[in-house]
């Protein structure tokens, strides 16, 4: 096991190299610089932006730039924000929070949706319940988050009053008062983003729960005479759950990663509005941070999700 | 407008026969700026008007929250590194300038104890220097008082190129030096007609000299300050990350009495114009919103639930079309558009006159941009209409096409006009946005009923108005026949904007199209008065001068403008504020207020 681990660690290391250098190239390929506005601005003189750019180490050959951006990385400097001449680090570390808590409730959410709602579709297949489910699942995850965020504005900020659809991430009260004000404010977001992924989760439970109700060892467990409920939560739903759990383990670099259509619609100070903000602003060291990070997510959680894999499921080895 | 014409316009003012405001107008229709047209009447004799702020509440506080909504959000809040406007934004509510522009012009003093004059010693007869007297008993928020030390620092943090201050252009060029603890001189390497640039406005906003000294210049980024503004003005620092929020607080302090009236202020960014739009005017969540790039049409209905206003500013930001001087089809030493060719098609004044012609802008005013663009004609043809009300552009497919037909542009079998082999047909671009895409089918659909074929094309904003050298698609490679764009005055004396007709600014290969001169459009008598204007102290020989150019441009018809693109932005409608188009939005933010 440790082995394995250990192997897989090694494999990761080439492919993040392969990550980054793809991913530098094509944003130095990319159109458009991050000093667009200052060309564009009479009052500062061609030489200054030019110094700006030398600063900045912009105008050096992509390989080298690479490299400086590479021994830097090695050393945990991650660079500077070019717009607001911050660190990096210290900019993706005050998003962290608001995104682990949008995201993190959101998929709460839709595993407190899907689990019972995929299990109970699939005890009774083709029952009524069971068309609804599906019919609400097709819908979820066929309307695209900026419609239904926009829907959820339309209906509750606008016309109805009821919430806020500016999320702020410090609010000035204390106490209760606060609790009630950060839940006002998460309300939409996390059903759009919840609900969204709730409809795709109910399908896959729904689909694991119906393979794993139809062999042979449910049928003896129900011929033992168990009760239905003890059935269906011991052997059925713990082992349809397997690759439900895999599902999940591969969809927590998105949670760290952001919603970002959602974040820019509810103007939630998470990663993914950090990251769109920063390919408008063509704030390299930014994106490139930002999607490094999310690569290194990716890598990690897919090595996780297999580890969890084989502790749930016995029959799988390490080799 | 010649100088005699300027003078006596002048005079009205001083006999009170012409009101300042109608003289700021004319004078901004003919192109020049609200503060230069200020600048000339003060050297006239005619004093800056003290604008009054009025200002009802009759203590400091008690006005509760302040919510101001960005929608692209405030990323740092060092004054002198501040690239867009939304920076400048939020660095003025801690930070002030000497002295702040009001919309007609108006010098206001804010850390200056008054504005530099003849009468007060302040303005020399050279043109040489300026001395500021500084307002005392200023405190920055630790306390520290603030002096002339403060100011003179300011000047060599942001001349120095390595602390790499975006406004070095209002620094390099001059002296400071500390006369006593609240005086200043500033000296001009040569006669500086326009003196009011260095600490003035948006580039003049002052940091503190004990925060900052120990990071002048290459360290300029370490500087804690820069996350954690410590300023002179009325609202105090709380929090800020970058690319969200900036929260503030009254300031018990402020050198002003009774202000500011909220006891906390936010700066929400983030999001997009229409959302921040609805914000204010539809939901009330917030009280004001910034740069409201939004169709009139919706602004509009959004007004209609009575929660707020639009609030619109005179700026000198023109929307306009530039026809290419040169071939962008024909390479000569590896780059196209080069000043050796010349167009093929624009070449012949003909052409461009009834380019001229076609160029729909009411229809543009009116269904395209409504109040938030006015429709401006050739504002510097003549001045018979300068002075008239109602200034008249003249659209008129009928005249386009006898010009067109005189000229020698005989129609083909395709409709297409056509004349020594060269048919008429160009390519016309501009940036992605919805307005400038239904500007360009207006036009494009007038030309056709005078046998000119336009081609479309957009380009993605940040790749248009990038200054990638490698990008052919960029507004200064002009690779293209005609392009359309907004232009920005950023400072309030036109020398600088006026320097993207002269020909040592024509961009090209060879200076990586740095070059502000996109159109490459040259005159040897537009480059000779800009040198003399350079040179000019009277400030109304100079207007004249500018003028001047401004007719030379435009009368040659390679320059078009479109609209006049005011500052247009969303206010609650129970806030009383104060905006300016030759300053940032909160230059008066202390005497901001709402009614209860």
């Amino acid at each position: 096991m440790g082995k394995y681990v250990l192997r897989r660690l090694i494999i990761a290391v080439p492919s993040l190299l392969g990550i980054s250098l793809i991913l530098f190239v094509l944003l130095a390929l990319a159109p458009g610089d991050p000093f667009g506005e200052l060309a564009a601005n009479a009052n500062i003189p061609p030489e200054v932006s030019a110094a700006l750019r030398v600063k900045f180490g912009i105008d050096d050959p992509i390989f080298i730039r690479y490299l400086h951006w590479l021994v830097a990385m090695l050393h945990g400097d991650w660079g500077f924000s070019f717009s607001s001449r911050i660190n990096v680090d210290q900019l993706i570390l005050q998003r962290v929070p608001t995104t682990l808590f949008v995201v993190g409730s959101s998929q709460l959410l839709a595993l407190a949706v899907a689990v019972p709602v995929g299990v109970y579709a699939a005890m009774r297949p083709y029952s009524i319940f069971d068309q609804i489910a599906n019919a609400f699942a097709f819908v979820g995850f066929s309307l695209p988050t900026f419609f239904t965020g926009l829907l959820l504005i339309l209906i509750f900020s606008v016309n109805l009053g009821w919430l806020p659809f500016v999320y702020r991430a410090d609010i000035a009260a204390t106490g209760w008062h606060w609790v009630w004000e950060i839940i006002k404010q998460a309300i939409m977001p996390v059903a759009v983003l919840g609900l969204f992924q709730a409809a795709s989760y109910t399908r896959y439970v729904r689909a694991s729960v119906l393979d794993v109700i139809r062999l042979d060892y449910v049928t003896t467990a129900r011929s033992k005479g168990l009760n239905e409920r003890k059935v269906i939560v011991k052997h059925v739903v713990r082992n349809a759950l397997i690759p439900v759990v895999t599902l999940v383990a591969l969809q927590m670099p998105a949670v760290f990663g952001g919603a970002i259509v959602t974040e820019q619609i509810f103007r939630i100070p998470g990663i993914g509005s950090l990251l769109i903000t920063a390919i408008l602003a063509n704030d390299t060291p930014v994106i490139m941070a930002v999607t490094f990070v999310f690569a290194c997510l990716v890598v990690v959680f897919n090595l996780l999700a297999d580890i969890i894999y084989g502790w749930l499921d016995p029959r799988i080895s390490y080799r | 407008m010649e100088e005699p014409e300027l003078r006596s316009l002048i005079a009205d003012v001083k006999d009170g026969r012409l009101s300042r405001r109608a003289f700021v107008q004319q004078m901004i229709a003919v192109g020049l700026t609200a503060p230069m047209a200020g600048m000339m009447l003060s050297q006239s004799g005619v004093a800056m008007a003290a604008t009054a702020f009025p200002y009802k509440p009759t203590k400091a506080g008690g006005g509760g929250a302040l919510k101001l909504l960005y929608w692209q959000a405030v990323t740092l809040l060092n004054p002198h590194f501040a690239i867009g406007t939304k920076d400048q934004e939020g660095c003025r509510i801690f930070y002030e300038p000497l002295a702040g522009w009001d919309r007609e012009g108006n010098l206001v003093p804010v850390l200056a104890a008054e504005i530099p004059s003849k009468e007060n010693g302040g303005l020399t007869e050279d043109g040489l220097s300026v001395i500021w007297k500084l307002k005392q008993g200023v405190k920055w928020h630790d306390g520290a008082p603030f002096t002339a030390d403060d100011v003179v620092f300011n000047w060599e943090y942001a001349r120095m190129p390595e602390t790499a201050a975006v406004s070095i252009g209002s620094y390099k060029d001059v002296k400071v030096e500390k006369i006593d603890d609240f005086t200043i001189r500033a000296i001009f390497a040569k006669p500086t007609p326009f003196w009011a640039d260095a600490f003035v406005g948006q580039y003049g906003m002052m940091i503190p000299k004990h925060l900052f000294a120990d990071y002048i210049g290459g360290k300029s980024r370490d500087a804690p300050a820069n996350l954690k503004p410590v300023g002179t003005g009325p609202y105090l620092f709380v929090d800020f990350k970058p690319g969200d929020i900036v929260r503030a607080k009254l300031n018990p302090d402020y050198h002003v009495p009774n202000r500011p009236h909220f006891d906390t202020l936010e700066i929400k960014g983030g999001g997009d114009a229409v959302s921040a739009a609805r914000a204010v005017l539809q939901t009330g969540e917030y009280d004001y919103a910034w740069n409201m790039q939004v169709e009139d049409e919706i602004l509009t209905k959004l007004e209609s639930a009575g929660k707020g206003k639009v609030n619109i500013v005179e700026t000198g930001a023109i929307e306009f079309i530039m026809l290419n001087v040169t071939d962008p089809a024909m390479e000569v030493d590896g780059e196209r558009a080069s000043v050796k060719t010349k167009h093929p098609l624009f070449g012949d004044p003909a052409v461009r006159q009834a380019i001229s012609l076609l160029i729909d802008r009411s229809s543009i005013e009116k269904f395209i941009y409504g109040r938030t663009g006015s429709a401006t004609a050739n504002f510097l043809n003549s001045p018979e209409r300068v002075r008239s009300k109602n200034t008249k552009f003249e659209f008129n497919i009928e005249k386009a096409n006898q010009i067109l037909e005189a000229a020698g542009w005989k129609k083909g079998p395709d409709g297409i006009r056509a004349k020594d082999g060269k048919s008429l047909k160009f390519v016309y671009q501009t940036s992605i946005n919805a307005p400038r895409q239904k500007t360009q089918a207006i036009v494009k659909q007038a030309c056709q009923k005078a046998g000119i074929d336009v081609e479309l094309k957009s380009v993605v904003a940040s790749v248009f108005f990038s200054s990638d050298t490698a990008n052919p698609d960029t507004y200064p490679h002009f690779y293209c026949d005609a392009q359309m764009y907004n232009t920005t005055m950023f400072q309030p004396d036109p020398q600088v904007f006026m320097n993207q007709y002269v020909s040592w600014q024509v961009a090209s290969k060879e200076n990586k199209w740095q070059g502000r001169n996109v159109s490459r459009w040259q005159s040897k008598e537009y480059d000779e008065i800009y040198h003399q204007a350079e040179q000019e102290l009277d400030a109304v020989k100079r207007a004249a001068m500018y003028i001047k150019l401004n007719e030379l441009v435009v009368g040659d018809n390679y320059i078009q403008p479109v609209v006049r693109r005011p500052k247009v932005t969303a206010v609650s409608s129970n806030l009383t504020t104060h905006f300016s188009g030759w300053d940032n939005d909160l230059w008066q933010i202390a005497n901001w207020y709402r009614d209860a």
